[in-house]
């Protein structure tokens, strides 16, 4: 038998002004199955709590009703005060006389009636409310980094640090990421791996950090806490344990036509090949797909040449598969090609190159040593035109967002040139200056009046090759859209920044959502940047959005603090209010038929197959099972359910008919 | 095979040779031409910047008479009547209200299904005959100017590379032309100014011209009576702005392939040209 | 004639978005009409429209069903299921002679207080203009008979 407590409060005259309490607990006194209804000024107060507790215990209520505010404000002060009365929690609903009652309509009879009808549903509903327990499940205390770029190192050190295992995956040969390919970086034009390489090398030796470089993620299985990955270690045909790192077989390599990744095609690199020389780890991988031997079956130059006989032309690639618990997405970005504008000759000038380009040019360690050279011809450019906005902003290319680092590298690039040329003249065409960042506008304001770097305001229409010069024509909008024409000797492109090839497949790897650009999906724009909808799976870095170096460093460790907050428990507990699919006696066993439209309704892939067996192992019947972990409580599939087997504890059909039949 | 042919006004008058030679290389390649009956003006530049639904209107009579005449595609050489033939058919396209109206303005509907297509996307499909009519290989570098209106705006008429266009160029090699690597394929010619501003017309015309020259050209091919005139009729402004004496012809892609043809220079109207263009002959004419 | 009658409206919204959203029309202080009565669900996506019929035969005049807005789901795609079962749904109870011009289906964002004002407002005037739902319950008592 139901003994409800109802509780109304008066919020002071939030709702006592408008509403009459006293005659809504008046009312409420004889609903069947109330046996106590009080009202009272502030009731989520310590008297006001204190109150319902002592009523608990007086009266052996079952069922508590308080009727006040939002349950989003205040549901869990209550259900707090409830359980430490000995009641469970889940039996204590609230209904809502403040936000949708007392504050939206006029003092008077039709609103009392209505904060009656309110609470009558809400008691309707308590009275079929059952005690929940929140669920456990284990948590495995490892965490998987996908991506070793500086958001995938940050991330991976941060985890590594607060005492936890973590196994960082990158799919090229080395970690360090886009941020290894820069020469200095804004606004302090610190030698970008400089700053860098100190933490590459601490994430290869960290013992809690695992290092599985050249290797992709195949294929994830499980929930958080719970998950199972399968790992691809693609093969080096190399046996790192004997490799020394010496680098002799790159020199002899007879195939060295192959452009070089690292230097953005501007050189090229050999079959077997380090990417660059502070790679971690340094040792060689070779490019089957470029190598003579694996092509036509002669050469093994680089086995021959080996002092410790490292080289293993048969090696195959090797899948591990690892107990997961949680999952940092940080898989970087790509920028768009100077070969997708038409506007600009299709790609066919060498002169004219993108971002990245340009850094390995300005590298000390690039193609040039630094020095600047054009790369057609090798001659220093005297003229330079660097043009801001190449694709972003754009929707005919298809990218309407704004890539946000370009206007600051742009700027930077325009100063290493000109420390480079001190006497080359250096353009830059733009729309806006987007410089938002600590020391920003002043490291802009430094390239213009400091390095005499002129801006011109205007959009570059075409460029053209003429007698070895770059035509560029232009606008200056602020001298009323008069023409401007550049002869440049080398024209750079802060081109789109775009998400990571493969981002989509990952993305339905993991079961966690995209945007139209395939960036990843944050759960909430403004409050829960760093986490997906998907639960145990967070992002660090330019994957969810593109970012500077900065803002994905903190962002990193933004994703490391959730992780960690994950593994502090051994357990996870989570909110009970979940999908169950009734269970029955034999021979029933349940009524659900096993059409699993619940499991293609679900979002989370919560719902599994079950086969119910007989006492000699025979099947049965396969029917739908919910699992605890991965369920959201969102109720679609209950839904979706012709049979009815399924229902949510907390939301069940019979307490949502019992409320509408009060009305 | 047979197509509609929708000659324009400009082709009936000062581009009369563009009309000429297309006539005269169809009858060569086996196309057989049916002209829309009773067509009218497509409008050009003044319908469009004065009236709408006019400008509309125009066109979708000629698309409606082509339909009533059972033809199911219209050549229109004129890259002009061609953009906007193709602009309105695909704005009506989009515009099932607007298209009610301009039918009630027509009395004829409006249903799109005649296809606009221009003079080079034919010759592409006849390229295997123009190369086996090829008697007298064009031998030639020529410089192949495309103008505005051939392949913008490039989401309208969805023909061709925009910015750097090949078809012309293909068509020229079948016939053993030499087509040059230039920069000014689709710049302005000054279009209308030519009566306006002919100063500009001069400046912008000859700048095409000068690169042209630049890039060893020795003829300009063109398929638009507009760019035609501009870099034909108006070359002693050019010259004149450039103070030197460029005297390199120019010729509608129908008069090139025409000679290559070995069809007789007359018939292909190539001595209506103000810069003389008889004297270029195909290369092997001379064996 | 005075016509006195008031309406009764049962809106099914989502805790996340709709629910929400009326929250913050109560913290703006913005009033509507008194005739609507708010039952909370996790999402749209648990509507099943049994409920609806539910509503109908206990009286209610007027219904309004709100969501997330596609693409914004807190669930990611229950408000999908939803839009697509009522897409079905309303095709078929119009065809069993069910009013459905008493039934509103809306997208209400957790920031959209206004919006939610508006919505009750604009709903409970045209069902008081449409008068009560007596048609219902005599469809059903024809139904069973």
């Amino acid at each position: 038998m139901s003994r409800i407590g109802v509780f109304i409060c008066h919020c002071g005259e939030n709702i006592g002004g408008t509403v009459d309490c006293a005659k809504v607990a008046e009312a409420t006194r004889s609903v069947p199955g109330v046996v106590h209804s009080v009202d009272y000024k502030y009731m989520c107060s310590d008297p006001g709590q204190n109150m319902i507790k002592a009523a608990i215990k007086e009266h052996n209520l079952t069922g508590v009703v308080v009727a006040a505010c939002s349950p989003r404000m205040h549901e869990p002060t209550f259900r707090n005060a409830v359980a430490e009365a000995g009641l469970n929690p889940y039996l204590c609903e609230m209904a809502n006389l403040r936000e949708h009652c007392s504050w939206v309509h006029e003092k008077g009879e039709v609103t009392t009636q209505k904060a009656i009808d309110l609470v009558r549903v809400m008691v309707e509903k308590v009275k079929r409310n059952e005690p929940l327990q929140p669920i456990h499940v284990p948590v495995t205390k490892r965490a998987l980094v996908l991506g070793g770029g500086i958001a995938g190192i940050q991330a991976a050190l941060d985890i590594a640090n607060s005492g936890h295992q973590v196994v960082l995956v990158e799919k090229s040969p080395s970690i360090g990421g886009h941020m290894s390919q820069l020469s200095e970086t804004f606004p302090t034009l610190d030698c970008s791996q400089c700053i860098l390489t100190p933490r590459m090398v601490e994430a290869a030796r960290h013992p809690n950090i695992t290092l599985m470089t050249y290797s992709e993620l195949e294929k994830l299985e499980g929930f958080i806490g719970n998950f199972k990955a399968t790992i691809r270690r693609k093969a080096r045909q190399v046996d790192e344990k004997l490799c020394t790192g010496c680098g002799l077989c790159t020199t002899k390599c007879p195939n060295k036509k192959i452009p070089d990744e690292f230097n953005e095609g501007l050189s090229t690199r050999g079959a077997i090949y380090v990417p660059f020389p502070q790679a971690v780890p340094n040792k060689p991988v070779i490019d089957r797909s470029n190598c003579t031997y694996y092509k036509t079956g002669k050469c093994k130059v680089c086995e021959k040449m080996c002092p410790t006989s490292a080289i293993r032309f048969d090696q195959q690639d090797e899948l591990v598969t690892l107990d997961i618990g949680a999952i940092v997405l940080a898989t970087g970005f790509k920028i768009m090609r100077s070969d997708k504008f038409p506007e600009y000759g299709y790609g066919k000038s060498k002169d004219i190159v993108d971002g990245l380009q340009f850094e390995r040019l300005a590298s000390a360690s690039g193609p040039t040593l630094g020095v600047m050279k054009r790369p057609s011809d090798g001659k220093e450019p005297e003229t330079v035109v660097f043009v801001a906005c190449s694709g972003s902003r754009d929707r005919s290319k298809g990218v309407p967002y704004c890539s946000k680092i370009c206007c600051m590298y742009t700027a930077k690039h325009a100063m290493l040139y000109k420390h480079k040329v001190h006497h080359g003249k250096a353009y830059v065409f733009y729309m806006d200056i987007r410089s938002a960042g600590k020391d920003y506008d002043e490291f802009v304001r430094r390239a213009i009046e400091e390095d005499d770097v002129s801006y011109i305001r205007g959009r570059v229409s075409r460029i053209y090759e003429e007698d070895g010069k770059l035509v560029v024509m232009g606008a200056d909008t602020l001298q009323n859209g008069r023409p401007v024409e550049i002869k440049a000797d080398m024209v750079v492109l802060a081109t789109a920044v775009q998400s990571q090839d493969g981002a989509e497949e990952l993305a339905q790897k993991l079961h966690v959502s995209y945007d139209p650009y395939k960036f990843f999906a944050e759960a909430h724009p403004k409050l829960r940047p760093v986490e997906t909808n998907t639960a145990g799976i967070y992002l660090a870095g330019a994957c969810q959005a593109p970012r500077d170096i900065p803002e994905t460093v903190a962002q990193a460790s933004g994703a490391a603090a959730k992780v960690a907050g994950l593994f502090s428990n051994d357990e996870l507990t989570r909110e009970p209010q979940i999908a169950v699919v009734n269970r029955m006696p034999p021979p029933v066993w349940s009524t659900c038929v096993g059409c699993f439209l619940c499991q293609s309704a679900c979002a989370y892939q919560a719902i599994e197959q079950e086969e119910i067996k007989a006492r000699d192992g025979s099947v049965i019947k396969t029917v739908a099972k919910v699992n605890p972990g991965l369920c959201q409580g969102c109720g679609t599939c209950v839904a979706t359910c012709r049979t009815k087997s399924i229902d949510i504890q907390g939301f069940s059909n019979e307490q949502i008919f019992a409320e509408i039949q009060t009305l | 095979m047979r197509i509609g042919y929708y000659p324009g006004c400009s082709l009936l008058g000062s581009s009369r040779e563009f009309d000429e030679s297309v006539r005269a290389v169809a009858q060569a390649i086996g196309l057989e031409l049916a002209e829309v009956p009773d067509w009218n003006c497509c409008g050009a530049s003044s319908a469009h910047v004065l009236d709408h639904k006019l400008s509309l209107s125009l066109p979708a009579r000629i698309l409606a008479q082509a339909e009533a005449a059972g033809l199911t595609e219209v050549l229109a050489p004129c890259a002009a009547c061609y953009n906007r033939l193709t602009s309105a058919r695909a704005e009506l396209a989009a515009d099932p209200v607007l298209a009610k109206e301009v039918a009630e303005v027509i009395e004829m509907p409006v249903t799109g299904k005649a296809k606009v297509v221009n003079v080079l996307e034919v010759l592409e499909r006849f390229q295997d005959t123009i190369k086996a009519r090829t008697v007298a290989p064009f031998g030639h570098k020529v410089a192949c100017y495309y103008g505005c209106l051939l392949v913008r705006p490039p989401k309208v008429v969805q023909f061709d590379r925009p910015e750097d266009p090949m078809s012309m160029d293909r068509i020229m090699k079948v016939a053993g032309a030499d087509p040059i690597d230039w920069n000014f394929k689709t710049e302005c010619c000054g279009a209308a100014f030519s009566v306006t501003r002919t100063d500009m017309v001069a400046r912008m015309s000859g700048k095409i011209v000068a690169n042209a020259v630049k890039h060893g050209a020795e003829a300009i091919v063109v398929a638009c009576p507009m760019c035609h005139s501009n870099l034909d009729m108006r070359r002693p402004e050019i010259n004149s702005h450039l103070g030197a004496d460029h005297q390199l012809p120019v010729l509608f892609i129908t008069q090139a392939l025409g000679l290559a043809m070995g069809l007789d220079p007359e018939a292909l109207g190539l001595h209506r040209h103000m810069v003389p263009a008889l004297a270029l002959q195909p290369v092997a004419a001379k064996a | 004639m005075a016509e006195s009658f008031e309406p009764k409206i049962t809106a099914f919204v989502c805790n996340w978005c709709t629910y929400a959203g009326a929250d913050l029309t109560g913290t703006s202080r913005i009033k509507y009409q008194p005739n609507v009565r708010v039952l909370r669900l996790p999402c749209t996506g648990r509507i099943d429209f049994m409920l609806l019929a539910k509503a109908f035969s206990r009286g209610a005049d007027g219904i309004i069903i709100s969501g997330c807005h596609p693409n914004d789901c807190h669930y990611t795609s229950g408000n999908y299921h939803a839009r697509r079962r009522w897409m079905v749904y309303r095709d078929l109870m119009d065809f069993m002679g069910v009013d459905i011009r008493r039934i509103t289906f809306s997208w209400v964002s957790a920031a959209e207080g206004g919006k939610w004002a508006e919505l009750v407002n604009e709903v409970t005037t045209s069902i008081r203009a449409m008068g009560p739902y007596t048609a219902y319950k005599a469809m059903v008592a024809a139904g069973v008979e």
